[in-house]
């Protein structure tokens, strides 16, 4: 045994992964970063200290046990982490890709009092495509239950789900509108910081558990919940369909040729490939100066996919200051890296015409942050006499979402009163046995965040189903114990849980 | 297991050509057929490297489990499923009943108008008035004698069937609101009318029954990429409201549908979609050149050219 590692004695740096050059990769969707090597993966793993209150495992929306799997990378055991990081995350490639690790796991590593933290997200990332490229998969044995499961939506809280529900030993089919199952992870998230390949080899996984992927399937509109808990003999449905429905601000112009919003913008790109038109037949208005409205992960994304689609000038327009900006602190600084130009405190007013109904530029505004508002964030409150014009011909609108509206015209699930489904704390809904997680419930999140809400609706459909949950492991100690346990004292205890595989 | 779910694709179980521009599908779908209703849409993709376009259902037939859609060979899209969609063949995306469906109300008396690739649409609609106990007066536009289709489905659900052809070949010689001027000329009580067509077509439907202050509906169809409700590409603009015709439509108040808004925006994408056009007419001439030179030559070098073309549809 090694020496007891201190704050002293472990590598100070964090472990630097390579990326593509920015000039070079503004023009090319391949990825940006190129995630680490096998001796940075060990280098970073050894930054670990090991601590014993695991700050980072609470601060994971799946609560993945991430000292438990940095040990396996340390101890060279690297098929063990992976087996670690999926009995909580069946998704490791994709997570380590796209978490905002800084305001979660990373974001309260003890590390990272007084060095930088420990790279969580990219270790993972990096234990995720190490997996794919082996062939790796962890698969347990399932016991079929005969339970049928329907899930609506194949996106990050839908196959988080149906993976835990399919483990338990349920048959599990997914459902999903489009051409090809993965949700906003195939149609939002661009080529260049989530590969396609490294979704379908993550499906590719879920299918292996047994899951059943039925695309081209439009739930409430081809049939029901009502219909799917009836007539197709599904004992529990989970609805995980996102929120979707983009936002526009009501400003003149909104209409003209040239103005979209991001999610058109990316979905145009990513799922139909519009970037490779002429060859797929989707096409895209190619921009030479394009505004993109608002500072999240979405607006970022639109973008840097403008920029690589051929833009000479991409502008970002918030109203508030960077610090205010709800993007991954990495998806800001790789926009700038790439020569987007930032316009904090600026606020749209108008979208310009050319007299051919097509965008020629825009008004916007200066602003100041005033006081504080219902967020907590300060107000911005517009600088009169401020306004000022630019050349675009392109703005896209990445301003958020609304809740999509299908659901809540074609079933009877309760909802609030922005249209989005009504959910008890254990994710169930209204109706009896149909449960709900993800933006759908809480409106805009992220990826993990939805995850961790199919994981937690999982669990209430198991404890509907009265099926036994493994990830519960029964403590009487936590159970406040009398010191028996089914009337045998626990001194006697003579079992030891198998784990069997 | 994945990936043939979605290669399985959707069959094509009957076609049959109205004009050289005008064709119908049948495509197999039986759960679609159960649940469609008059007034929807769907999306269909041709294949992997295809669009989605939306069409309004046609017909559907819950006994045969299938769905009618008739398309017009106009851009890119449309006049490869004229080559390709034959009996037996599949789309490989196919994805609805989408959309509101059509709110078939208490009306007594309707107009249903139809003008070119609206015709189609608007039957399902007209048989569904007739369903409910109204009387039916039908109101379709074409070109010209020739490129008339439907009438005895039209006939068989229409109390009264008026078709307007723009060279007077047929029936009465001008618009479809020629078609409407005469319907509320003899019926005094008529309670709604409803309008599938082109959006000028409808437009001018909309305004030949503004002054009676008769109910009209329009069913419109902008550009869409997802419909269901992701993109807002679809958005239309009603009243003082922002609308998405893929969920809050697709049918709408005709007198208040900005149209001149609704056809500037279809105009989005034209470069893109000549271009598309030229360059597929481009290389499906270059095959027929190639066809042309093959015939000449050995058996062999035939059916290596049919491999190669077995490998296209694929």
């Amino acid at each position: 045994m090694a020496k007891k590692k201190t704050i002293r004695t472990i590598p100070q740096e964090r472990t630097p992964v390579q990326e593509q050059d920015p000039r070079e990769r503004a023009k090319n969707f391949t990825e940006v970063s190129l995630g680490y090597q096998r001796d940075d993966a060990l280098r970073e793993a050894d930054r670990c200290l090991m601590c014993p209150d695991e700050p980072c495992v609470r601060g994971c929306p799946v609560g993945i046990d991430i000292p438990g799997f940095i040990k396996k990378i340390s101890e060279k055991n690297f098929q063990g982490a992976y087996d670690t990081i999926t009995d909580t995350n069946l998704l490791p490639a994709i997570c380590g890709r796209v978490c905002p690790q800084e305001t979660q796991c990373e974001g309260v590593c003890t590390v990272g009092d007084v060095l930088a933290p420990v790279a969580i997200g990219r270790l993972e990332r990096w234990v995720g495509d190490l997996a794919i490229k082996e062939g790796w998969a962890n698969i347990p044995y399932i016991e079929r239950n005969g339970y049928k499961v329907g899930i609506v939506g194949s996106g990050p809280a839908g196959m988080a789900c149906a993976a835990d529900m399919a483990k338990a030993g349920c048959d599990v089919t997914v459902y999903e509108a489009f051409h090809q199952a993965g949700g906003v992870l195939k149609y939002g998230i661009p080529d260049f910081r989530l590969p396609n390949e490294v979704i379908d080899a993550e499906i590719g996984k879920l299918a292996r558990l047994g899951i059943k992927f039925e695309c081209n399937t439009l739930v409430g509109r081809l049939f029901t919940i009502e219909q799917m808990l009836t007539e197709m003999g599904y004992d529990a449905v989970f609805v995980g369909t996102g929120a979707g429905y983009p936002s526009f601000m009501g400003i003149p112009g909104e209409s003209l040729n040239g103005v979209l919003s991001a999610n058109e913008l990316l979905t145009r790109c990513n799922l139909m490939r519009a970037k490779e038109f002429p060859d797929y037949d989707t096409p895209l208005q190619p921009g030479r100066r394009v505004a993109v409205i608002g500072a999240g992960n979405t607006a970022m994304d639109a973008m840097r996919v403008s920029l690589r689609l051929g833009a000479e000038k991409v502008y970002c327009i918030y109203r508030r200051t960077k610090k205010e900006a709800p993007a991954r602190a990495e998806e800001i600084h790789h926009a700038e890296e790439e020569g987007i130009e930032f316009n904090w405190l600026t606020s749209p007013v108008e979208i310009l015409d050319d007299g051919k109904k097509n965008v020629r530029g825009m008004r916007c505004i200066r602003m100041e942050l005033g006081e504080p508002d219902d967020s907590g964030r300060r107000r911005p409150v517009p600088v009169a006499g401020s306004e000022f014009e630019f050349e675009a011909d392109v703005v896209v609108f990445a301003i958020g979402t609304n809740a999509n509206p299908i659901l809540g015209q074609t079933c009877k699930l309760k909802l609030d009163k922005r249209g989005y489904i009504q959910a008890d704390e254990n994710l169930a809904t209204s109706i009896s046995g149909v449960f709900a997680g993800g933006d759908i419930v809480t409106g805009a999140a992220t990826v993990i965040e939805a995850m961790g809400a199919g994981r937690k609706a999982a669990a209430g459909m198991k404890a509907y189903l009265g099926l036994r949950d493994t990830d519960v492991v029964y403590l009487p100690e936590r159970a406040g114990g009398t010191g028996k346990l089914f009337g045998i004292d626990l001194s006697e205890r003579g079992y030891a849980r198998v784990r069997i595989a | 297991m994945q990936e043939m779910k979605q290669g399985a694709g959707f069959e094509i179980v009957k076609r049959k050509d109205f004009s050289d521009v005008t064709y119908l599908l049948e495509v197999r779908h039986p759960l679609m057929a159960k649940a469609a209703k008059p007034g929807q849409f769907v999306i269909v993709m041709l294949h992997e490297h295809g669009e989605r376009i939306p069409l309004t259902i046609a017909d559907f037939d819950r006994g045969r489990g299938t769905i009618t859609l008739v398309i017009q060979a106009v851009g890119k899209t449309t006049k490869e499923m004229q080559q390709a969609c034959q009996v037996g063949a599949r789309l490989y995306g196919l994805v609805g009943p989408m959309g509101i469906p059509s709110h078939i109300g208490k009306a007594k008396k309707v107009i249903c108008v139809g003008g070119g690739l609206g015709v189609a649409p608007i039957f399902p609609q007209a048989r569904a008035y007739k369903e409910s106990g109204a009387y039916v007066i039908g109101v379709v536009g074409f070109r010209t004698r020739d490129l008339v289709f439907w009438e005895d489905k039209f006939r068989a659900c229409c109390d009264e069937f008026i078709v307007c052809t723009d060279d007077g070949s047929v029936g009465i010689k001008g618009l479809v609101t020629e078609g409407i001027k005469q319907a509320i000329a003899t019926h005094s009580d008529i309670d709604e009318v409803v309008a599938i067509g082109p959006p000028v077509m409808m437009k001018g439907c909309a305004e030949a029954t503004r002054a009676a202050r008769i109910k009209t509906m329009v069913s419109l169809n902008p550009v869409m990429v997802d419909g269901t409700g992701m993109c807002g590409g679809c958005r239309v603009k009603v009243g003082d409201k922002v609308m998405f015709a893929c969920v809050d439509g697709p049918d709408f108040d005709g007198h208040q549908v900005d149209f001149d808004d609704l056809m500037a925006r279809l105009r989005r994408f034209v470069p893109a979609e000549k271009a598309a056009l030229e360059r597929w007419q481009e290389s499906c001439r270059m095959r027929s050149r190639i066809d042309a030179v093959e015939t000449g030559a050995t058996d062999d070098a035939r059916s290596a050219g049919a491999g190669a073309q077995s490998t296209r549809t694929n």
